[in-house]
């Protein structure tokens, strides 16, 4: 019995997405933390393997091998569903993600729609689980996240609208093929089509940083007055899930800028387009998330909305109008 | 591993079980909590100089949930036992715990005949399995307490001991 070669080849793609996802959420921890290290004058992990780069197995073990408590109270099913429904999404939208000119699992029409229907399930994700766990921090968390997140996908999704109307496909790689040649053809310098663009890339980043939780905006685990926000009563590898999604949103909200602004996997100057180059400009977006967050400390959560809705967002639609008055002009 | 109330396994895994000691030895997350002044002595040991990051013991997790190891890091007043038994009592098992400062290890300087405020010592709470001596200890006989958990778990010590002659 021999099977279909399209088969194979989705099979190959989910393990391979799958592990892609994972290997990030454990080396991008270990990043994390030293990064965080060399920014406050410290080594950060060293002694666990090279460089501790053997830290991420070591969490890894304990936390599998952590008692799982399921405490008196919660609600079963969404306790135990919830940290999945925040890592399946995550895995779902690395599907239309193109990392190179043939390294896409599926090239779907509306790419761009599903990564950002998917998207969205994340926040339902922390809410159920905040509210499944019976926990009065952890409901807090869940009503800052769902009001954080509904703020910010609007100038996010206004920024993305822009970007089709310029483009006039959402399929993910012909957006990269249009930004062919050099940097000044990426979109985030398409000053011909508006000269906002470079604005609407920090927009999208900042939403990015937002809808991600990270700080200055990690309104889901607000460690100084809400224990551990939405996460408060989850042990071991219910916590680790938790985590794991996060930083594979993180992976896909850079790969999602990076194809809409930076070119994708297209060269700065041309010559040799390539999946490093994508992987390059993705870890550097990565690594300024991090800056950010061991930069900044938190923002109210007033000052967080009055962000989005005072500032981002008549940004985002000034741009929006005047990238269509240009359109309809030239 | 003496605190733990974890029934021994029907089936031995010899290898597997030193794999996982190894792995819960070079994780352990300490819990963000501290009582007294020792708790500005764990922070320093956090912070550049000493930095705790080295071991992989830097993640101060808020939540008791997510702990390995509670430093008891101050006096514990009797209005503050309930508080700390319950925090204890929420860890997930296997936990730790490290009585950091002679206030936790046996009351320290509010010891008298006579005392009605403090408890004298964690362990009159719940078992303890490493004490640091010390009115603060030094953040350097902190990362040693830890190391010296370490050794509880793994059964094998980090770095050599240094003898004093």
């Amino acid at each position: 019995m021999s099977l279909h070669p399209e088969v194979i080849r989705l099979l190959i793609f989910l393990v391979g997405i799958i592990a892609f996802a994972a290997l990030n959420a454990a080396y991008l921890v270990w990043l994390e933390r030293k990064e965080a290290g060399h920014i406050q004058r410290r080594i950060g992990p060293k002694e666990v393997g090279p460089f501790g780069l053997l830290q991420p197995l070591a969490d890894g073990i304990k936390l599998m091998t952590k008692q799982l408590i399921v405490p008196a109270g919660v609600d079963p099913i969404l306790f135990k569903i919830a940290p999945i429904l925040v890592m399946v999404p995550a895995i779902m939208s690395f599907v239309t993600i193109p990392y190179g000119e043939n390294l896409v699992a599926r090239n779907i029409d509306i790419g761009l729609l599903m990564i950002f229907a998917f998207a969205s399930v994340n926040v339902l994700g922390l809410l159920l689980g905040a509210w499944g766990s019976r926990n009065k921090y952890a409901v807090i968390s869940a009503a800052r996240v769902v009001s954080q997140n509904v703020a910010y996908e609007i100038p996010m999704l206004i920024t993305v609208v822009t970007l089709v109307m310029i483009t006039g496909t959402m399929n993910l790689h012909e957006i990269v093929m249009q930004q062919q040649g050099g940097f000044w053809n990426w979109n985030i310098l398409n000053l011909a089509a508006s000269p906002l663009m470079p604005v609407a890339f920090l927009i999208f980043f900042v939403c990015m940083l937002a809808e991600t939780n990270r700080a200055p905006f990690d309104m889901a685990e607000a460690e100084s007055e809400l224990i551990a926000g939405a996460f408060t009563e989850y042990p071991g590898m219910g916590f680790g899930v938790f985590f794991m999604g996060e930083y594979a949103n993180i992976v896909i909200g850079a790969s999602v800028a990076t194809i809409l602004f930076l070119g994708g996997w297209q060269c700065p100057f041309g010559l040799f387009p390539g999946v490093h180059w994508f992987l390059l400009k993705m870890y550097f977006l990565i690594f300024t998330v991090i800056w950010i967050r061991w930069t900044y400390p938190r923002t109210t959560f007033y000052s967080l909305l009055n962000l989005s809705w005072k500032i981002l967002i008549p940004i985002s639609f000034f741009n929006l109008i005047l990238t269509s008055a240009m359109i309809k002009v030239f | 591993m003496g605190t733990q109330n974890i029934q021994p396994p029907i089936v031995q895994f010899a290898q597997l079980d030193k794999l996982l000691a190894l792995g819960r030895a070079n994780s352990l997350w300490p819990m963000t909590f501290g009582l007294a002044c020792c708790a500005i002595e764990m922070m320093a040991t956090g912070a550049s100089r000493f930095d705790l990051a080295r071991f992989g013991a830097e993640v101060f997790r808020p939540s008791p949930r997510q702990c390995d190891v509670m430093i008891v890091a101050g006096t514990i007043s009797k209005k503050m036992a309930p508080a700390v038994e319950t925090l204890y009592d929420q860890m997930p098992e296997p936990k730790w715990v490290i009585a950091m400062g002679n206030c936790a290890i046996s009351g320290g300087p509010f010891l008298f005949e006579g005392q009605y405020g403090i408890v004298e010592g964690a362990e009159k709470l719940f078992p303890v399995d490493v004490f640091i001596p010390g009115c603060p200890p030094r953040p350097e006989a902190l990362i040693e307490g830890i190391l010296e958990l370490e050794e509880k778990v793994t059964g094998s010590r980090r770095f050599p001991r240094v003898e004093v002659g």
